[in-house]
């Protein structure tokens, strides 16, 4: 299945692009797709622990299981206000 | 009357580039009838320096639909604490330059602690779960500012706003 990935602020930059497809496995989670992308972008790494999730526009755990189509927002610390 | 001038299709809650106006926000709270005590306003700066550096100007960007959720989210929380406060919130996104706001937060109440209250527990929440970053310019560089882990279920990180709020 097939799903798109949103990167933001620095995650952005990493990867050089703020939204990516990737094919993943029937029944990946949120994690498994971020551990793919880190192995694409070895700098990634050192977020694995402070980075939270979304899936179409809403919060998620990293452990949720993903569907085709699914829209998957990375997001670093954040720094509004 | 100031108050009334905005009120058609100024939103509660928005996030876009626009200039903030302060002005606008009291009004889209409207006026209850009368049985508001206080209202309470925020203005957050960009501030000439931060951590030792010069700061030239910042850039905001947003996952804006979560961003609105999670303000939504915010005012939801605090009208568990604050029953009878109104809120309305706006974040500027895009290039902003030292001295203008990036945030404007106003409160109703009917009296001024729940008003003073809620409104610092916003500011606080937005700091913690809001998908919105800046990108610090200043002299010789640039960088991404990182703070909070955005966590809307970290019931300790609430706990702390409200704790700051009440002080």
């Amino acid at each position: 299945m097939r799903v798109t990935v949103r990167l933001f602020a620095r995650l952005r930059d990493i990867a050089g692009a703020a939204e990516l497809t990737r094919d993943v496995a029937q029944g990946a989670t949120i994690r498994s797709v971020w551990r793919q992308l880190a192995g694409e972008y070895p700098e990634l790494v050192q977020y694995e622990r402070s980075i939270s999730s979304a899936v179409n526009a809403d919060y998620a755990r990293m452990d949720q299981v993903l569907s085709d189509g699914d829209e998957v927002a990375f997001l670093p610390p954040v720094s509004g206000g | 009357m100031v108050r009334t001038i905005y009120t058609e299709d100024m939103p509660l809650l928005a996030i876009g580039p626009a200039p903030l106006e302060l002005n606008a926000l009291v009004a889209a709270l409207g006026d209850r009838g009368g049985a508001d005590g206080a209202v309470v306003t925020f203005l957050g700066l960009v501030r000439n320096h931060n951590a030792g550096r010069q700061v030239q100007h910042l850039e905001y960007e947003a996952f804006e639909p979560l961003a609105l959720k999670a303000f939504a989210r915010i005012v939801g929380e605090l009208q568990e604490r604050w029953p009878g406060a109104r809120v309305a919130l706006h974040h500027r996104i895009g290039r902003l330059g030292v001295g203008e706001a990036s945030i404007a937060i106003a409160v109703a109440a009917a009296h001024r602690g729940e008003a003073y209250g809620a409104c610092r527990y916003v500011i606080e929440r937005v700091k913690q779960i809001a998908p919105i970053w800046k990108r610090e310019f200043f002299e010789g560089g640039d960088v991404w500012i990182e703070g909070a882990t955005a966590d809307p279920e970290d019931a300790q990180a609430r706990a702390e706003a409200e704790r700051v709020a009440c002080a």
